[in-house]
């Protein structure tokens, strides 16, 4: 092997979205030197996509709201699997974070007396999400990139990690490629965050873009790092689903939060057909108090559209099972009905909506003021990942950080919409100030070659059977078809356990994977590579679900249709074995001590 | 819908040339489904930068029949498909190979922007009050995704290539943002007129006309932020004060 070329930090971030930025700037704060490696470009992270807003306890729309009703919120959508600390810092810390966003230069939306606005969204007992119309998810980005651009941070735009570098227990660095030319290098530094998103390119319907192959869980994995609660994968209920092009794409949560209604093909508000028990003292048992609830009438209960979003997910699953659906096979999201309700409709919905109406528009020839949309269940967010400590965010590897969606323990069972932008900041900013600890007082001073070396060996495999071998395309595609329709939003023994074997006979596909042409910016080449990762999350995924024999959260399984509390005691943990297989095993999920339970107790 | 035939700009900086494609075209199908389709299953390394595929962050720029726009929000449909549709990457910015660009100088000019700098905190609790109409004005600017067309065609750049003394449309649409945030309280009148140079752009528009987000590139951020210069520096009564101070 020729030399690589080398880059030193102090901390390596890996990802650049939200978390990967907000732990950059902590880091660089702190006063060490940091690197950032990002597969995209600054600033195109998934992080731009979300919509709906940032929740944070502020209080500013609802005075009743605090800490305490998030943190039990949070805890109640979780399904009580959650790391109770984690829930509790977030929900402590999350408005600290977006006032500091504001003072890096972010505009959220105002409230009359000139104080940041707040929407409610499925879940919140409050409106808590501080937002920016539909686009909340491209001002924070943007905001931590253009705040961290001047925070002396270096950033390697276009570059994938293929391994991290381990120096006996602890992590010493990373090693990758750059995209563009396709040069190796080597990436000293005495921590490692990791802020690397999703898994949801390992199902074939995702609101995902073609970065989030689970890289970081992956590398983590690999690296010796304990997972957590991997069965947990989030179907948002309303992607697009006409026309195919456009498949999985996101509709905002925040339709429903304006008063959008999800109606089936006989005109039915299927919603209130079935409400949990343990929502149903806090939603709307009628149309008219659902709307009132929407204006903004604090005496009113939400309308149950509003449910989490694994229960809204199902309920449209089963109108479409049941022959209710539309045309298409989903169901009809409706804010066009709101001109019975308000002047001017047409505007106010463009004014709150800007960029759903501009999507709809473009890409479905739909005018959301006029007519109803057609949306079903979509691949969102993965609950599970990288088991961390709750106030460093270091993983079981020392050194190893991990933050935002790549990491596990806040969302427990089920994430809460604005629950991810709020974590990417709080556990972000977490990450990047403890990393930067660690690697101040324990600097790395030996940085293996040969599993540099090794990597790249591997790494150069594809291009040296060319064309003449399976490209990554069809792999990647079975594998995304046998995991929707698997180990998707509803789950069955029989068939994971034949995803299992799926995946086992795509593992030897993919180590026979050619791509033709060379180095230079090749997507074939590229796609290849992720395939590792994605495989490794799936199968993951996979075990993980097999194990839990119950339903709850973004978990359902037809075979175990019901919550059991027995296994609500238990979060599923799964560790490379000494063979190299994966070992899932049950730990307890960590009781809440007495003052928090009453917290809890309080807000029921 | 038929058999489409697509015109794609194979190549590197040394040299390149248009290679023709056939795919199908399906309902709602977009530029980049059909690049997809064909890198998919004809050029497995054909290169392509693309992300949410959704126009919301402006990573798939290209010139499609010879005009700058996202390749994921171009509908089949709306193009004359009985004649080949080219694609080629972005023609102001450095090849690195097919329809990708070399688009680094954008962030490294991002850089020399004065940054924003807030006044002192309205509240005792570190928050500032502001109302919405004053918000408004500069989320129009705040929409821009970073796609680089306006940069892609504004001829300042795109014939003239004075990269080193100009910003372009996107950065005087940032600077307008900044400049017009209600609680910055940096003044960047001097960098806009010089080393800036907006004083080269001749308000053509043809900023305004490609961008993808529908922002008034021309009339809502360059000619505000001209005429705030002209103000700060060519305004006669203030020369004369100037002279006399």
């Amino acid at each position: 092997m020729p030399e690589h070329e080398v880059v030193e930090h102090d901390v390596l971030v890996i990802g650049a979205g939200g978390a990967g930025l907000s732990a950059a700037v902590a880091a660089s704060a702190a006063g060490v030197k940091v690197g950032v490696v990002t597969k995209s470009l600054l600033g195109k992270a998934h992080t731009v996509m979300a919509e709906g807003g940032v929740a944070a306890a502020m209080a500013n729309v609802d005075e009743r709201d605090s800490w305490k009703v998030h943190f039990a919120d949070t805890m109640r959508g979780g399904q009580y699997l959650n790391n109770w600390r984690m829930a509790e810092i977030h929900a402590r810390e999350a408005p600290d974070r977006v006032k500091e966003l504001e003072a890096w230069g972010a505009l959220f939306d105002r409230t009359r007396d000139g104080r940041i606005l707040q929407r409610n969204f499925g879940g919140h007992r409050y409106p808590r999400l501080a937002h920016v119309g539909d686009r909340t998810g491209l001002e924070m980005i943007r905001t931590l990139q253009d705040h961290g651009i001047h925070q002396g941070i270096d950033f390697h735009m276009e570059h994938t990690i293929l391994t991290l570098l381990k120096d006996g227990d602890r992590v010493c660095g990373a090693f990758g490629y750059d995209r563009e030319r396709g040069r190796f290098k080597l990436f000293r530094a005495s921590a490692v965050v990791l802020a690397t998103g999703g898994i949801g390119r390992a199902f074939l319907i995702t609101s995902n873009s073609w970065e989030y192959t689970g890289d970081g869980i992956a590398l983590a994995y690999h690296a010796g790092a304990t997972m957590l609660d991997m069965e947990f994968v989030q179907f948002h209920p309303t992607g697009m689903i006409w026309p195919p092009s456009v498949r999985g794409i996101l509709v905002t949560e925040g339709v429903r939060g304006e008063g959008g209604i999800l109606v089936n093909s006989a005109g039915r508000r299927f919603m209130f057909d079935d409400i949990p028990d343990n929502y149903r003292s806090s939603t709307a048992d009628n149309e008219e108090e659902g709307w009132r609830y929407v204006t903004g009438d604090k005496n009113a209960r939400r309308p149950p559209e509003l449910l989490t979003r694994d229960h809204v997910a199902r309920c449209i699953r089963r109108e479409v099972r049941e022959g209710r659906g539309s045309p298409h096979g989903g169901v009809f999201l409706d804010i066009s009905w709101i001109k019975a309700k308000v002047p001017n409709a047409p505007e106010h919905i463009k004014k709150k909506l800007p960029s759903m109406y501009h999507q709809f528009k473009q890409l479905g020839d739909i005018d959301i003021t006029k007519e109803a949309m057609e949306v079903g269940p979509t691949t969102h967010y993965m609950m599970g990942g990288i088991k961390v400590d709750a106030e460093s965010q270091m993983s079981d590897v020392a050194g190893l950080f991990a933050a935002g969606e790549c990491a596990a323990g806040l969302h427990g069972a089920n994430r809460l919409g604005g629950n991810s932008l709020s974590d990417l900041l709080v556990f972000g900013q977490r990450a990047g100030k403890f990393a930067a600890d660690y690697a101040r007082q324990n600097p790395a001073r030996t940085f293996p070659r040969d599993q540099a070396d090794d990597a790249a060996r591997r790494a150069l495999l594809p291009l040296e059977r060319q064309g003449s071998a399976e490209g990554p395309y069809a792999i990647q595609h079975s594998l995304q078809s046998r995991m929707q329709d698997l180990v998707g939003i509803v789950r069955r023994e029989e068939e994971m356990l034949a995803a299992l074997d799926e995946i086992a006979a795509l593992k030897h596909r993919a180590a026979t994977v050619g791509v033709p042409g060379n180095r230079e910016y090749n997507n074939g080449w590229h796609t290849a590579l992720d395939l590792d990762s994605l495989l490794t999350v799936s199968e993951l995924i996979t075990r993980a679900a097999i194990e839990r024999k119950e339903s709850r959260g973004g978990h359902f399984r037809e075979d175990y249709p019901d919550k059991s509390p027995d296994w609500g005691k238990y979060n599923i943990v799964i560790r490379k074995g000494a063979a190299g297989e994966p070992e899932v095993s049950r730990v307890p999920v960590q009781p809440l001590p007495a003052e928090l339970q009453q917290v809890i107790e309080e807000n029921k | 819908m038929a058999e489409a035939v697509f015109r794609i700009w194979r190549g590197t900086a040394a040299g390149g040339q248009f290679v023709e494609y056939r795919t199908e075209a399906t309902t709602g199908m977009v530029v980049l489904d059909a690049v997809h389709k064909i890198q998919a299953e004809q050029a497995n390394d054909l290169s392509v930068r693309w992300n949410c595929k959704a126009g919301k962050c402006g990573s798939c720029s290209a010139e499609i029949n010879g005009k700058p726009r996202l390749m994921c929000m171009t509908r089949l449909n709306e193009l004359p498909l009985e004649k080949p549709v080219t694609v080629q990457p972005m023609q102001a910015f450095p090849i690195i190979r097919d329809l990708v660009t070399d688009v680094s100088w954008n962030f490294e000019v991002k850089r020399k922007i004065r940054k924003f700098s807030p006044r002192a905190a309205d509240a005792p609790d570190g928050t500032w009050r502001m109302a919405q109409a004053d918000v408004d004005r500069v989320q129009e600017f705040r929409k821009c995704i970073e796609c680089f067309l306006c940069q892609d065609v504004c001829h300042v750049l795109r014939e003239h290539k004075y990269f080193d003394t100009f910003i372009g449309p996107r950065y005087f649409v940032y600077a307008a943002a900044l400049e017009m945030q209600p609680i910055d309280k940096e003044n960047r009148l001097s960098d806009l007129r010089d080393p800036h140079n907006i004083g080269y752009c001749n308000i053509g528009k043809c900023c305004t006309n490609v961008c993808p987000e529908e922002i008034k590139i021309t009339d809502n951020a360059i000619i505000p932020l001209k005429e705030r210069v002209v103000d700060e520096f060519y305004d006669p009564l203030r020369m004369l004060f100037r002279v006399f101070k």
